[in-house]
């Protein structure tokens, strides 16, 4: 008899529908399996027959062929386990066909017929949703992941017999359900970290509000122990809430990487990923034999803080630069290609030598040779994508003690939050979100500048011998700062505080003063 | 052209030329035979059984003597160095500067590129540590401008920090000084000082004792110190720590006879330490360009103060910000705090004031005022 079931594979950040085919007929008896399976698919041939055996169902000696299809794609992964059973069980008779339709099936089945946990589950759930489907069967452990999803009902199986008399109405199985809203509110109270831990440092809090309100990406330098790391960290929590749309794209990210689980249904808060400075470059970008997103990818619609620069291997840091212009990157492998999202912000930080301390001389010894190389390691194309450099400094003590109120970050945030909507009116109908995406033809149409500040920076242009792309970068650092104002214009303050968050490239990174 | 059938006589200052340019014979060996044989002509027509009787002399350095006898080969380098405009001053030359004869181990000959030294001008060494601090390129250069302007020749050697700052100070002004290096004139050592290599040749000049060719290598740079103070009336030590190469040239000065002049620093501070102790034993302090000057009897031209400039143009807040700034980087935070205006604000009026030329800035955030 022939009957079938549904599962899904993840496809790039997607699920891919896959049809399972299930006939046993009369025959020598034998199991088939077709499609273009990898390995770990075929072995599902003797962990099925197992876990059917150990659940009590009698699988007859005929001859079992299964087909999943589209057989022209790779199946990969531990997901199709559930529906080849079921399928069986189906064709068998143990199911009838139309309780079969409209329902998805995923999970890895163990010998004694108990379903694990797999990754991706949330991409699935939402294509299923997407193309019509009613029910998901999951496994117990993923099901609050997949219940995210309103509208498709998601139910939670701890073993195949359950399944089996769930199909048939001998058993009601309550769907999984998640408070979405309560959830959001949650995480709001949840931040252990805010900007009012942080004492003095005035500066840097300015650029780093500077460089959320634009999307910036912001180079700090200082000294070791300045609170580089400290400032870094809080970040996240002056950028704005997510949005639910914008949660679901990260979260379909973090299912594929195996990072969510029933007590973290959700990304809540916008992602903070640090990578150590011994990452590969196949770990940051994304990649391996089965695609798993990076770290890049992982840090969409978050933070990417990479600290101690100078520190990461050369090509590590080279592939960085276009993701970072393309918002995306792109895997390609012998049958297909994917694309993972990588709309971060990159927050670097570094000492400005190996010491740490240049250009106190009193505690820095390198020689200006060592302080080239240091800062040599770093290409000059990846400098240019960095908008706002800064430098901390040591904290005094007297700065340590003194009992001022320090912002919060919510305080911080709702002005970010009123720069970001500046910027979302008036680039509606531009395919870009930030100042910091604005291109050369864009910058003239929304940083022009008036007679006197024309001529102001003309005079900087000149007197700083800065490039072109230096220029630019000024230009778009203005407007942040002009939309943190509210104005219209750029006027000459936020052109000269623009200029201020420069690099110096040209003295500091020939190690030159 | 075969050399071999024209008889072709040398002139003295190619028979020098010669014997400063065989490998292994140092300064001191020539010292040894041109006051054994009266002149270089002579030590070329010596004959090998004359050489032996010399004890000062190994087996090694007597072949070299012998071996290296080709007049074709010394008279043509020798119309490349004056063709490529380096001037080959012996002692007996009379733009060889006067001061140097009087030191001891006075090089025998030197080579110059540029213009000649002139003997009646004042002259000051300007000498510091490689690895300086902003306050010490600053007043480097402070006082090269200063005494620059009151018509000193500024001397140093072309190194990286305090040296490189003396001489970018008397350029800026449009002074003249000179650079002793310890290798090759032809070479820029560090090659990144290669502007003001340049520029100094149009007003100054380079000197070295080693011939063109010759590659810096470690061991020679004390051997110019020497010169570098002899060239010297005075010497002013800027920063120096208190092991530092600077202090060969004030020892060599002290030996000649020469002026010291130290620029004090923070007690505190390592990197002027070797400044203290000089003071302590009796060097000139300086705090002035003044200092130096009355020294050498000369008219201070114009009595500029550091941190006083005409800054009626400015406007209240930038008089503010201006006034907590010093020779000292200080970052932008502390500045904050001094003057207690926002961020934003103090950043634009440093930008603005280092457009005007007030300030600037060391390091991305750190701000000094300008010097005089």
């Amino acid at each position: 008899m022939f009957c079938k079931t549904y599962c899904a594979a993840v496809h790039g950040i997607d699920g891919l529908i896959v049809q399972v085919e299930a006939d046993v007929s009369d025959g020598l008896p034998c199991f088939d399996m077709v499609g273009y399976l990898a390995a770990e698919v075929r072995e599902a041939k003797e962990r099925v027959r197992i876990a059917l055996k150990n659940s009590t169902f009698h699988l007859p000696p005929k001859h079992i062929t299964i087909n999943l299809s589209p057989a022209d794609i790779r199946k990969e992964g531990t997901a199709f386990d559930f529906p080849i059973a079921i399928a069986i069980l189906a064709a068998s008779g143990y199911i009838p066909q139309n309780s079969l339709n409209d329902v998805l099936f995923i999970g890895e089945l163990s010998l004694n017929g108990e379903l694990g946990r797999v990754n991706g589950v949330l991409p699935i759930v939402y294509s299923a949703f997407k193309q019509g489907f009613k029910t998901c069967l999951v496994p117990v452990e993923n099901v609050k992941e997949g219940a995210v999803v309103e509208g498709i009902e998601v139910v939670g199986i701890s073993c195949l017999s359950q399944a089996v008399e769930y199909l048939n109405g001998e058993r009601l199985i309550e769907p999984g359900y998640v408070d979405i809203d309560s959830l959001f509110e949650q995480s709001f109270k949840d931040c252990d970290v805010d900007f009012s831990d942080l004492v003095g440092q005035q500066l840097v809090k300015r650029a780093v509000e500077i460089a959320v309100s634009g999307m910036h990406n912001i180079c700090i330098i200082g000294p070791p122990g300045a609170g580089k790391t400290m400032i870094a960290k809080r970040i996240p929590t002056i950028m704005p809430d997510l949005t639910f749309e914008e949660s679901m794209d990260i979260s379909k990210v973090y299912s594929i990487a195996g990072l969510l689980s029933n007590d973290n249904v959700l990304v809540q808060s916008r992602p903070f990923r640090s990578p150590h400075h011994t990452i590969t470059p196949v770990a940051l970008t994304g990649g391996g034999r089965i695609p798993r997103p990076g770290e890049i990818s992982l840090a969409s619609g978050g933070v990417l803080f990479l600290d101690e620069l100078p520190e990461f291997k050369k090509d590590t840091l080279e592939v960085l630069r276009q993701p970072m212009e393309d918002k995306k990157v792109t895997i390609a492998r012998l049958n297909y290609t994917f694309q993972y999202p990588t709309n971060f912000m990159m927050v670097s930080s570094m000492n400005p030598c190996s010491c740490g301390y240049y250009p106190d001389r009193n505690r820095c010894n390198c020689s200006l040779n060592q302080v080239k190389r240091y800062l040599g390691k770093i290409s000059k194309p990846l400098l240019d994508r960095i908008d706002i450099y800064i430098e901390a400094m040591q904290i005094d003590y007297n700065e340590l003690i003194q009992e001022k109120t320090e912002e919060s970050s919510s305080t911080i945030r709702v002005r970010v939050m009123k720069a970001r909507e500046i910027q979302l009116n008036r680039f509606r109908k531009e395919s870009i979100h930030f100042n910091s995406e604005l291109s050369s033809k864009l910058i003239e149409k929304y940083c022009s500048l008036d007679e006197e500040e024309t001529k102001l920076i003309e005079h900087a242009y000149r007197k700083f011998n800065l490039s072109v792309r230096g220029y630019h970068r000024i230009l778009k650092v203005a407007r942040t700062i002009a939309d943190l104002d509210g104005s219209e214009m750029i006027m000459l303050k936020h052109l000269t505080e623009a200029i201020g968050y420069r690099s110096i490239d040209q003295k500091y990174w020939s190690g030159e003063r | 052209l075969e050399w071999g059938e024209i008889r072709l006589e040398l002139t003295n200052n190619e028979y020098m030329y010669w014997l400063c340019n065989l490998k292994g014979i140092g300064n001191r060996k020539i010292s040894i035979l041109l006051n054994t044989f009266g002149s270089a002509k002579e030590v070329y027509h010596a004959k090998e059984d004359t050489l032996r009787l010399m004890q000062e002399l190994t087996e090694k350095d007597r072949c070299i003597l012998l071996k290296n006898r080709d007049i074709g080969r010394i008279h043509i380098s020798y119309a490349n160095l004056l063709e490529k405009g380096i001037y080959f001053l012996t002692k007996e030359d009379n733009n060889y500067p006067e001061r140097l004869k009087n030191i001891y181990d006075a090089p025998n000959a030197l080579y110059l590129k540029g213009n000649l030294l002139k003997n009646e001008k004042k002259t000051i060494a300007i000498v510091g540590a490689r690895n300086c601090s902003g306050y010490g390129i600053e007043t480097a250069r402070y006082f090269a401008r200063e005494l620059s302007k009151a018509g000193l020749v500024v001397i140093s050697g072309l190194a990286r920090g305090i040296d490189k700052a003396a001489h970018e100070g008397a350029l800026q002004v449009g002074g003249s000084t000179y650079a002793v290096l310890g290798c090759g004139i032809d070479i820029c050592y560090p090659s990144e000082n290669i502007e003001v290599y340049m520029k100094m040749m149009e007003n100054g000049g380079i000197l070295s004792e080693y011939p063109p060719g010759v590659s810096p290598i470690p061991g020679l740079f004390p051997m110019r110190n020497r010169i570098i103070s002899g060239l010297a009336d005075g010497i002013l030590v800027v920063e120096a720590k208190e092991r530092s190469g600077s202090l060969i040239t004030v020892d060599c000065a002290l030996d000649q006879g020469k002026d010291v002049f130290a620029v004090p620093g923070r007690i505190m501070d390592g990197l002027s330490e070797g400044c203290h102790n000089l003071i302590k034993n009796g060097a000139k302090i300086v705090t002035k360009s003044k200092d130096i000057l009355e020294e050498f009897q000369l008219e201070c031209l114009n009595n500029i103060q550091i941190l006083k400039k005409e800054n009626n143009l400015l406007e209240t807040n930038e008089k503010i910000v201006y006034a907590s700034l010093s020779l000292e980087p200080k970052h932008i935070d502390h500045i904050v705090n001094e003057t207690k205006l926002s961020v934003n604000e103090v950043l634009g009026i440093l930008v603005k004031l280092e457009l005007m030329n007030y300030t600037k800035q060391l390091g991305n955030n750190y701000y000094t005022a300008t010097v005089g």
